[in-house]
């Protein structure tokens, strides 16, 4: 289908369909033995790989959530911040910060599969796995925020005693929506990329409980030529269907503020700058992961310097997309001449007056100036400084959330409303551990399956060495290669 | 049958096993060239092309999802619409408490808000259609499916991962097992074999 070469530097090293098998199955079937380097630790045994470390640090703050969920349940959402005027704190920020990680995973698999970018085939499957984690921890805020999650199932439409029915026009019920079909799709996407993976899987497994436990979820599926027709017929078109609802979701998000009148939160900026901050922090949170697990588990030749370039590239630009938003903010407050929004701006920005105006100089320095580090292709390339670069967007991001939502809310209209906003160590204990949920579940999923596609890595490979056999007397070979870099960007 | 299953081995096909995508697709041209209309092959990679060789072509998903879309999408706007300005149903035959709709003025807005109700109706097109595309497909394929007698070719062992598995079923019209052995021997196979299944194909 795709008859434009792909760039052979996203495969390095030699390769066959065996030896892919090999490097990406193993880290499941045969963890002991292969691929987990050993560091020394005070305990012989214990702690003694990087796997074994960070799912260590995931389940302690699982447990911090645990605790801090019993004791929101059992106190009531006093524990948290959240006062008036501030209805909505730390719980709505994390809230859209979580959402936005999710929404890498779902361009690199939806977006990229659609523009036939072969890059997204060693790094989809990770990312879409963080998309579904991400999801889980962003659903868990508004949840909880109800103050009384077990009643949950009053937002969705369900014939009742007291024959009510939700608000449809309210964006709050569009985000129940947007979220839960969000989740599912991703969910069902995720699990057909996995499907053939399994099939692998449970044919290379030496263990009985791994060839039934992989057979089942492998459906029985025998890569059969018809059911890969249907199959690439079916992936796409989830694709396809993928694409809009991502859009959707950010923007549905980004309406919970743009469509109230709050100063501050009426801009009519917010949905695209919104899905361009979520694919920002998303590519973040993908290279922050991908940095480590591809030189712990020597994945090196699967995820390229190429791979790491071009997300930093992906970076960038949606980097400065959301920078632009910024600029817009200010000259909205400005150009439309309404006083309140020219106040919560200046309550932003001005460093002598405004109690908040730290963390919108800390957004501006961790999220517009410190990402233009990766213009250069140097600094791209150095794995410490694109990691710091990625845990800056990150904060960034956050922090981004925190100026907009709590900041906005702390002084409205009417001065006598005026009040601050300040976390309290509950919200502080739920934040950190929906960050421990997330290393936890994402820790699991590298231990128990296949953290590349191993069939769109043969593909790769197919593609490369087809490309090779047919590339003598191809004059515009190199420029075609060209071409692909580019529209990387 | 009067008296139980028939559960002696009967031929399924004959598989022959290839090392790479090429030699494969070549090898199902010359089966298809030869006559030979039930086959089917197995890969550990989608083999664009090889549906094409066999002549075998299945478009039935897409019209599938379409439907499912619409659906959701009617779904999403009945529900809407009836939730806030129906007719009450509570007293049909359904008879279900709380099956009545329930006008809200918010903000002097219509009670059927048509942009307003925009984004839950779109979501359940992506949700339905999503679904479609998902169970359609396993439907279509016959997964899940555990087993299946082209598992019992010792060579479909690595078909999942560097192995081309060519199948010639036997519910081909011209099916001989005899002739079919010999002409896939000939197509620079690993190996071929013969596969009997019990199950009641």
């Amino acid at each position: 289908m795709a008859d434009t070469p792909v760039d052979k530097e996203l495969l390095v090293g030699e390769h066959t369909n065996a030896s892919l098998d090999a490097t990406i199955g193993d880290i499941v079937l045969n963890p002991a033995t292969h691929n987990e380097p050993k560091v020394k630790t005070p305990i012989p045994g214990l702690f003694s790989s990087p796997w074994q470390i960070m799912f260590g640090i995931g389940f302690v703050f699982v447990n911090v959530l645990l605790l801090s969920i019993t004791m929101l349940v059992w106190n009531g959402i006093g524990i948290w911040g959240n006062n008036q005027p501030v209805g909505w704190g730390f719980d709505i920020v994390n809230f859209v910060w979580w959402i936005g990680i999710g929404h890498a995973g779902t361009l690199i698999s939806a977006v990229l599969l659609l523009l036939r970018q072969k890059w997204r085939n060693s790094i989809n499957r990770m990312a879409e796995a963080m998309t579904i984690f991400a999801v889980m921890c962003a659903g868990l805020y508004p949840l909880l925020h109800t103050g009384r999650p077990w009643l949950a199932y009053w937002m969705f439409p369900y014939p009742n005693w007291l024959a009510m029915w939700p608000q449809f026009r309210s964006p709050l019920i569009w985000d129940v929506f947007a979220v839960s079909t969000y989740a599912t799709v991703s969910i069902l996407f995720w699990f057909v990329g996995l499907i053939p993976d399994f099939a692998t899987l449970r044919d290379r497994a030496k263990s009985r409980f791994a060839q039934v436990a992989f057979g089942l979820v492998s459906l029985g599926w025998r890569g059969s030529a018809k059911h890969w027709y249907r199959y690439e017929h079916a992936s796409i078109i989830l694709a396809g269907l993928s694409t809009p609802l991502v859009l959707s979701v950010h923007t549905v998000v980004s309406f919970d503020f743009a469509m109230g009148i709050v100063p501050g939160w009426n801009v009519t900026i917010f949905p695209p700058y919104f899905v361009a901050g979520a694919v920002f922090a998303g590519f973040a949170m993908v290279l922050t992961f991908a940095i480590p697990l591809r030189k712990w588990y020597k994945l090196e030749g699967l995820i390229t310097m190429k791979h790491i370039d071009w997300m930093a590239k992906v970076m960038l630009a949606t980097g400065l997309i959301v920078f632009y938003g910024y600029f817009c903010e200010v000259f909205y407050a400005y150009y439309s001449g309404v006083p309140a929004e020219t106040a919560l701006l200046h309550n932003r920005i001005r460093i002598l007056d405004a109690p908040y105006s730290w963390a919108f100089w800390v957004l501006i320095l961790t999220n517009g100036l410190i990402p233009q580090l990766m213009w250069s292709p140097k600094l791209r390339r150095n794995l410490p400084v694109l990691f710091a670069v990625c845990t800056s967007v990150s904060i960034g991001m956050w922090f981004e959330r925190y100026v907009i939502i709590p900041i906005s809310l702390t002084r409205d209209y009417v001065p006598g409303a005026f009040g601050f906003y300040t976390p309290t160590l509950w919200d502080f204990a739920m934040f950190a551990g929906t960050i421990g949920l997330f290393l936890f579940l994402m820790f699991l999923f590298v231990r128990f399956l296949p953290l590349i596609n191993i069939f769109e890595m043969k593909e790769l490979l197919h593609q490369i060495e087809h490309d090779e056999k047919h590339s003598n007397g191809h004059a515009g070979n190199g420029k075609l290669v060209a071409t692909t870099e580019e529209s990387g960007q | 049958m009067s008296h139980g299953r028939d559960t002696s081995p009967k031929p399924y096909g004959v598989v022959a096993e290839f090392d790479n995508a090429d030699s494969l697709l070549e090898a199902a041209k010359k089966v298809r060239e030869a006559g030979y209309r039930d086959m089917d092959a197995y890969t550990p990679l989608p083999v664009h092309g090889l549906t094409d060789v066999m002549e075998w072509q299945d478009d039935k998903l897409g019209w599938v999802v379409f439907f499912h879309g619409i659906g959701g999408f009617m779904l999403g706007y009945v529900l809407e619409w009836w939730t806030s300005n129906g007719p009450d149903i509570s007293s049909t035959a359904l008879q279900v408490n709380g099956l009545l709709p329930y006008p809200m003025n918010v903000g002097g807005k219509p009670e059927f808000s048509l942009p307003a109700f925009f984004p839950p109706a779109f979501e359940l097109t992506i949700l339905l259609a999503a679904f479609g595309a998902v169970f359609g497909m396993l439907a279509f394929n016959g997964l899940p499916k555990p087993h299946h007698p082209v598992l019992n070719a010792t060579s479909m062992a690595r078909a999942s991962s560097d192995r081309y598995v060519l199948c010639v079923e036997a519910t081909d019209p011209r099916y001989d097992e005899d002739e079919i052995y010999g002409f896939m021997q000939g197509l620079d196979a690993l190996s071929v074999e013969r596969v009997m299944t019990t199950e009641g194909y």
